[in-house]
């Protein structure tokens, strides 16, 4: 046996082939919580939670709101485009192929002659759906089957860990390309499907150490004693402690998706063609990258954008729920 | 220490066959392994059950699945699509990529580390905030974007780099592939350093170090940097695999012809033999790069012993 100082499944529940995913997992190690209550700031002050606190934190912090901003921004153009995109993404008119900048079309026509700006607004419908979709399913599969064997423990929970150790060793674009190049369908379902399928063991490795800490807490030790049952003790006392990590890694994994769905459309296998993907549009503007070089950057621009606002929106929540910070 | 060895090697049969075998259901039950051999046509049903016997297609898949381990550890990986060995193919692909992720696990270490005690050492000023600022902006631009953007900028409108790869793909042309290839993880280097010194710099052995009046340079290289290193370590050690398989798309924008490049074509021409090969082989590369990482932590912190 190693006669080791740290427990290895925190060391290295850092780590995995999801590449990007990694650091989220490593640096939401550090998120420990502690059992949250009163502080007793005096008998007149009301308890405050550590929900409400990082909710005042978040408030006053620049990056928080604007990043909330662009996000909310997102999410109203993907659910109506028509509001400041006029016409049809799929409408192209060759004539106009690799045309710059002019009215009606500020962003200018890629190689197909299609509007570079029509289609980049219409682009974050795919992004927004498959990020929203695949970290909802990520982070409900994930959480409930590594709380699960974190708190049962015993056989199935060494056989969770395997299973996971399994997914980490297989790198993610790689599975992607292999799954996805025999589906035939043109919808985001099976895209999303295939993000489920290959995140959830990040998500489960994350709920399942921090179900295991807060299944210590003398405060469900007290549950226990007090008759209460697996269920209650998991769902009342454990699951609200344990849950601000899977918040983080959820949030800026939420990022990454994005960036993945890109890639793999960019690759070929994703969306294809009639779909509207930024992916899809960096791709065909690849050939024309001299003469229209504003083909790939509007696209590239609004993908970077919409990423890197989710991971500053993690990022927020990680330091205003980390009380090691404070 | 040997023991130890023996023990995690053991650990590493039931991920290795479990990864293999996933790989193998994926490629064999969802695509049609005879459907690349006839070209664009369909082959006509005599030729498919021929072919199928051929190849042992008509058998259950696990009977499959062992056959074909077992072939991989006499050294026979199968033939690909053009009638060339699959361990030919690898022959020619894993040097390239090898080299490709060596430029790569470089960058992160001297530029990553770098920056990230830089950073760690001075958290909170403007040098801090700028470092942080660029690794965010870096993380969020996905790789195929950066390694078009750099493409354009540096091989095209500059002409400072050729633009593709020629074949045999010599150290020289690999630095910006390599710098795109880093570019992620360069920033999570970066990132984790920085939080690790500034973690460390706060404890009991860094203050004794100080107080016992080493130069300062001694108490970061030793003391500091050494204690640091850990999560760094086994970032980038299973940084490798992740490396070397992501290197798909970076293969594909510059034309380099490795790995990524060998699988791309095997998916495209469903040639499961190619595919299944190259991906048993990744697959070994990123376990055995854990357990370096793991005994590398015991050289990094001796209170760390494999008994």
């Amino acid at each position: 046996m190693p006669e080791q100082p740290f427990e290895p499944d925190r060391v290295i529940a850092g780590t995995g082939a999801g590449g990007a995913m990694d650091l989220a997992t490593s640096e939401a190690q550090t998120l420990e919580r502690t059992p949250g209550g009163p502080l007793g700031t005096g008998p007149a002050a009301r308890p405050r939670s550590l929900w409400s606190d990082a909710w005042r934190d978040l408030r006053r912090n620049p990056v928080f709101v604007i990043s909330a901003l662009v996000i909310l921004f997102l999410v109203v153009i993907s659910l109506w485009p028509s509001l400041i995109a006029s016409g049809s993404p799929l409408q192209c008119n060759l004539a106009k192929a690799q045309e710059g900048s002019q009215p009606g079309a500020p962003f200018g026509y890629d190689g197909q002659g299609c509007n570079v700006y029509t289609r980049t607004v219409y682009g974050a419908r795919t992004s927004v759906t498959v990020g929203v979709c695949a970290t909802l399913g990520v982070a409900l599969l994930g959480s409930v089957l590594g709380g699960l064997a974190g708190f049962f423990g015993g056989f199935w929970d060494s056989v969770l860990s395997r299973i996971t150790d399994v997914f980490f060793a297989i790198p993610v674009v790689l599975g992607g390309l292999v799954l996805l190049s025999v589906v035939t369908s043109n919808t985001v379902w099976p895209v999303i499907g295939f993000m489920v399928l290959l995140g959830w063991p990040q998500i489960s490795r994350i709920a399942r150490g921090s179900v295991i800490t807060a299944k210590q807490n003398d405060y469900v030790q007290a549950a226990r004693a007090l008759g209460a049952s697996d269920s209650r003790i998991l769902l009342r006392h454990i699951a609200p402690n344990a849950v601000a990590p899977v918040i983080v890694v959820a949030t800026i994994a939420l990022g990454t998706y994005i960036a993945l769905e890109a890639t793999l459309s960019y690759l070929g296998v994703g969306l294809k063609p009639p779909s509207v993907s930024w992916g899809i549009d960096i791709s065909a503007a690849s050939p024309y990258i001299r003469n229209a070089p504003h083909a790939l950057l509007w696209p590239s621009g609004a993908l970077a954008l919409t990423v890197l606002a989710f991971i500053m929106l993690g990022d927020a929540v990680r330091d205003a729920l980390d009380p090691k910070l404070r | 220490m040997g023991r130890y060895v023996v023990r995690r090697l053991l650990q590493m049969i039931p991920v290795f066959v479990g990864a293999t075998l996933l790989i193998f259901l994926m490629v064999n039950v969802m695509g049609d392994p005879i459907a690349g051999l006839c070209g664009e046509r369909a082959c006509d049903p005599a030729t498919a059950a021929q072919l199928k016997k051929e190849f042992g297609l008509d058998k259950p898949v696990w009977q499959q699945y062992l056959t074909y381990m077992g072939n991989v550890f006499t050294g026979d990986f199968g033939t690909a699509f053009n009638g060339q060995p699959v361990t030919e193919l690898m022959s020619t692909a894993f040097p390239v990529t090898i080299r490709l992720t060596v430029v790569a696990i470089l960058f992160e270490i001297v530029i990553g580390i770098t920056l990230g005690v830089v950073t760690g050492l001075r958290r909170g000023r403007p040098v801090d905030t700028g470092v942080l600022l660029a690794t965010l902006v870096v993380i969020s631009v996905p790789t195929f974007v950066t390694g078009l953007l750099l493409q354009l900028l540096l091989g095209v409108e500059w002409g400072w780099i050729k633009p593709s790869v020629s074949p045999d793909a010599p150290f020289g042309q690999l630095i910006v592939p390599g710098l795109v290839l880093a570019s992620v993880s360069l920033a999570y280097v970066t990132r984790l350093t920085r939080t690790s010194i500034a973690e460390n710099k706060r404890s009991d052995y860094v203050r004794t170090a100080v107080a016992k009046g080493l130069p300062r340079r001694r108490v970061i290289t030793r003391h500091l940097l050494r204690n640091s290193l850990i999560p760094v370590v086994t970032f980038i050690g299973t940084d490798i695999g992740a490396l070397m398989g992501g290197a798909i798309v970076t293969e594909r924008i510059f034309n380099i012809h490795g790995v990524g490049y060998q699988l791309y074509q095997g998916i495209l021409r469903q040639n499961t033999q190619t595919v299944v090969g190259f991906v048993t082989v990744l697959v070994l590369v990123f376990l055995v790069a854990n357990l370096l990482v793991d005994l590398l932590y015991a050289v990094l912190d001796p209170r760390i012993r494999y008994a």
